[in-house]
């Protein structure tokens, strides 16, 4: 295999790896800033309890999404090293930033975890609160750097004239950034409250239905469906978005290979590339055009007005982006039903196990949504990696090494994925007694 | 050229990359030889060593860590060609380093959360030591690496020069002696200030340890620079050209002077006084490195000035570091305040 191949998948699963840590490392303290104010407000053991449970968990995630995420920081030079030389200069105020913002969370959360004797009920509420915004914000900051990859304005000054450069303006008065940010950073609280959510509905289904429980499976569906709410909108914003500057990007999504007024939007289907065909779609006349521009009759530009050496791969970016769509339809309806459930029908039929089971296949949709979406627009990019600026082909590394590195972390991070699925269900376990 | 603030801003730059170096070495750098001394507990309050070593660490060292990021991101942002070609030259270094910062952390929380003495304890905690030991002995050995002149750029230090143009010679760049010798150094020094660290932070019995074990590391840590110095002589032109000019005699002997001076203080039991000695001291070397390494940051073809990115970059990062720290320094007091203020075994 070539180094490009070997390149680009080490840092697929090492983003893919990290991002789920990330997620939970936003989301998370949202959930035990949640918990801990209901007990600072009412007073009721199990809400504290669940804070306590909620932040055991948090502290083994944001370790692991830590050394991940520092690891990709070096990722970023060993797998690309002509990249970060060209454009380290660029986007590297975002990660100074996102630095600013990871020392708070990892501070606060360490007040967090370990502060519950030593901290007034309040000052420690509080921590979780810094713990929270900060880790908003690092997940904010640090996609700047990947809208700057999408939208890379100012990229020739770098070449020509670097010192004229607008540090502040190529990445933050970027238009990529403000709706690449909001969706994607809402899209943490989505995976976290459905995946949240399904852990205590499977745990329901084997009969552990008491009032702790209860109170978090409801008050993590309730933070999911809030975000997940918001995800079509945002979805559909950051669509126009590329539709107006990433025209290989759309046409990929949608398989859209003509050139056309009143294209279609296409729901499902296999795309098949040689014949420049997409089989078992649903077409919505005029819908993509409608979608991406507001205007039912207005022209979609086709994969065929790009030259065939600059298409990403149509098939992933095409299935990726369904996928992620289906999830984010399927994902608020099962949980305004749900959530129907219980307020008409009473607690007792939202516990029968139909229900419960719909919440254990959402559980997963969150993160499949999460990661399908990168795999949109990280795949959808290519073969750029700076969009029309830098062949991905251009930055990779030249050193010798690459399958080794790649094999060892394959392996390293399978076995601390598994470890750590295991280590979480026993967590779980010690939390069992009482209520 | 345009400055900042009256200050030659590559050196500001290159400066606040320096203290982060510091800060790391010796916070973090006290929390891997943490790791050295858990694996090494032994006799009859081995398990209250390692509690010691637990509590001591366990609200701290993922802020510690975040210094290496913030080391990390000064690198890539403000001289992004060094750091291409850092990653280029020491492509599998840096990789075994990293398992080693994975598994480190990973195994540290792993370990917490499992039952003590349990056969998947005892595996995470080996882990854990053994990752401890490797990570910073390699990080010291990449210090030694871009000393040694065994890293060469063909043609120069440009975006261009990184497709074809960087070579190694592990031999000289990191199989050397001397960065052996400095990778040994660094955990010498790593070891020595945690137990030292540890002496503070304990009482009893196990303070008494923790005291033997500092200086037991303080022995080889005087042992490894008296052995350094001559095979820098011989085998690292640049280090030795800038160790042995005059106007460094002050700073190693004082280095020389602040060792003994710790060790001193830790024979006669001044825990705090050694503790802030054993600071100094490794203050000092890294110092002294970085005086003798200057202006190279990949000795002999990148410079300082050639890998520097464009001004707006540099004067950003500048720019934002007295915000940043605005509000990391009252936090980082408040995080120490409230767990190393009161820590009790
Ligand atoms: C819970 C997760 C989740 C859910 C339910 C959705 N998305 Fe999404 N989407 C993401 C999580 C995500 C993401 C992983 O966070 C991405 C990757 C990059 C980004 O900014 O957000 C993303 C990217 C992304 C992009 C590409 C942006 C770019 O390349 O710049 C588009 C067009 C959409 N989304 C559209 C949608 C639509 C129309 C949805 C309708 C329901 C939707 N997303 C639901
Ligand atoms: C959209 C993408 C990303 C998001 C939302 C994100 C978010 C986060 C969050 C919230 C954390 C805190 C740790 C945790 O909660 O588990 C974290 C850690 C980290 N991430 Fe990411 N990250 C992203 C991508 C990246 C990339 C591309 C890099 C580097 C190239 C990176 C580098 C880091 C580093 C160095 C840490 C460790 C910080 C620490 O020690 O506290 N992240 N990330
Ligand atoms: C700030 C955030 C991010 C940055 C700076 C970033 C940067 C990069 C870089 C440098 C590459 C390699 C070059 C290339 O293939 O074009 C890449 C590829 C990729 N990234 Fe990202 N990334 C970010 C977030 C993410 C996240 C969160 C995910 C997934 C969960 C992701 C998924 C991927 C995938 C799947 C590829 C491989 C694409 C391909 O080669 O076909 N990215 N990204």
């Amino acid at each position: 295999m070539t180094n490009l191949i070997l390149a680009r998948t080490q840092m697929a699963y090492s983003l893919g790896f990290h991002m789920i840590f990330a997620a939970l490392g936003v989301g998370m303290p949202l959930l035990m800033l949640l918990a801990e104010g209901l007990w600072l407000k009412t007073r009721q053991e199990r809400y504290l309890k669940l804070a306590k449970t909620w932040a055991k968990a948090t502290g083994v995630l944001f370790a692991i999404g830590a050394v991940s995420g520092t690891a990709l920081s070096f990722e970023m030079g060993l797998l690309w090293p002509r990249f970060m030389a060209f454009a380290g200069a660029t986007i590297g105020p975002a990660f100074a930033l996102e630095g600013f913002a990871f020392f708070l969370e990892a501070i606060f959360l360490g007040l967090y975890l370990y502060g519950w004797e030593r901290l007034s009920p309040l000052a420690h509420w509080l921590c979780g609160g810094v713990v929270a915004i900060a880790g908003a914000a690092s997940s904010a900051l640090v996609v700047a750097s990947n809208g700057w990859m999408q939208n890379p304005i100012g990229a020739d000054l770098l070449r020509t004239n670097p010192a004229a450069m607008d540090v502040v303006g190529v990445l933050f008065r970027n238009p990529a950034w403000p709706i690449m940010t909001v969706h994607s950073t809402i899209s943490t609280y989505a995976a976290t409250g459905f995946a949240v959510a399904g852990i205590y509905a499977w745990g329901a289904l084997r009969g552990r239905t008491d009032a702790l429980r209860l109170t978090a499976l409801k008050l993590a569906l309730a933070v999911g469906v809030l975000a997940a709410l918001v995800m079509p909108v945002t979805g559909d914003a950051s669509a126009k978005a590329v539709a107006v500057r990433q025209p290989s990007k759309l046409a990929a999504m949608e398989s859209q290979f003509a050139t056309e007024r009143r294209a279609p939007l296409r729901i499902g289907g296999i795309p098949d590339v040689a014949n420049r065909k997409v089989y078992l779609s649903v077409e919505i006349p005029g819908g993509l055009s409608w979608l991406s521009f507001g205007d039912r009759n207005a022209e979609v530009k086709g994969l065929e007005a790009i030259p065939r050496a600059d298409w990403p791969n149509v098939p992933v970016t095409h299935i990726a982006f369904q996928v992620m769509v289906a999830a984010g339809t399927v994902m608020p309806v099962v949980a305004f039903w749900y959530f129907w459930l219980l307020v008409k029908r009473g607690r007792e039929s939202a516990l029968r196990p139909w229900p419960l089971r719909a919440l254990l296949v959402t559980a997963p949709l969150g993160f499949v949504a999460l990661e399908a979406g990168w795999v949109v627009t990280e795949v959808g990019r290519q073969p750029w990696m700076i969009y029309q600026v830098m062949r991905t082909a251009d930055a990779v590394t030249p050193a010798a090494g690459l399958p080794w590195a790649f094999a060892a972390f394959l392996t390293l991070y399978a076995l601390l994925g598994t470890v750590l699925v295991l280590l979480l269900n026993r967590l779980r376990h010690a939390s069992e007694g009482g209520t | 050229m345009q400055l900042w603030y009256g200050l030659d801003p590559v050196m500001a730059i290159g400066a606040a990359m320096l203290l982060a170096i510091t800060a790391y070495a010796v916070l973090g750098g006290a929390d891997f030889g943490g790791g050295i001394w858990d694996l090494l507990a032994t006799g009859p309050r081995a398990s209250l060593q390692r509690q010691a070593i637990a509590r001591a660490m366990g609200p701290v060292w993922e802020a510690n860590h975040v210094w290496l990021i913030f080391v990390l991101v000064i690198l890539f942002t403000a001289f992004p060609v060094a750091f291409g070609a850092l990653s280029i030259a020491l492509f599998g270094l840096f990789h075994a380093a990293l398992a080693g910062i994975v598994l480190r952390g990973a195994a540290f929380v792993f370990r917490a959360n499992t039952a003590a003495d349990s056969a998947g304890w005892r595996t995470w905690a080996s882990v854990f030591g053994a990752a401890s030991i490797i990570t910073p002995f390699l990080l010291g050995t990449a210090l030694g690496a871009v000393s040694s002149g065994g890293i060469r750029l063909a043609g120069g230090a440009t975006v261009g020069s990184l497709a074809a143009g960087v070579s190694v010679n592990p031999a000289q760049a990191w199989f050397s002696p001397v960065s052996l010798g400095i990778g040994a150094l660094t955990l010498a020094l790593m070891a020595y200030l945690a137990a030292v660290f540890l002496t503070v932070e304990t009482e009893g019995a196990v303070q008494e340890d923790f005291r033997v074990r500092a200086l037991g590391a303080g022995v080889a840590v005087a042992l490894l620079a008296a052995a350094l110095l001559p095979l820098t002589a011989n085998l690292s032109p640049l280090l030795w050209q800038h160790l042995s000019r005059p106007q460094s005699a002050p700073p190693m002997l004082a280095g020389a002077l602040l060792a003994a001076f710790s060790a001193w203080a830790v024979g006669t039991r001044r825990y705090k006084l050694a503790r802030g000695a054993a600071v100094a001291e490794v203050v000092i070397v890294l110092w002294g490195w970085a005086f003798a390494q200057w202006p190279y940051l990949i000795y002999p073809d990148v410079t300082v000035y050639q890998s520097a990115a464009a001004l707006p970059t540099i004067k950003f990062v500048l720019d934002a570091l007295p915000f940043g720290f605005a509000l990391l320094i009252p936090s980082l007091w408040f995080l120490f305040a409230v767990f190393k203020g009161h820590t009790r075994v």
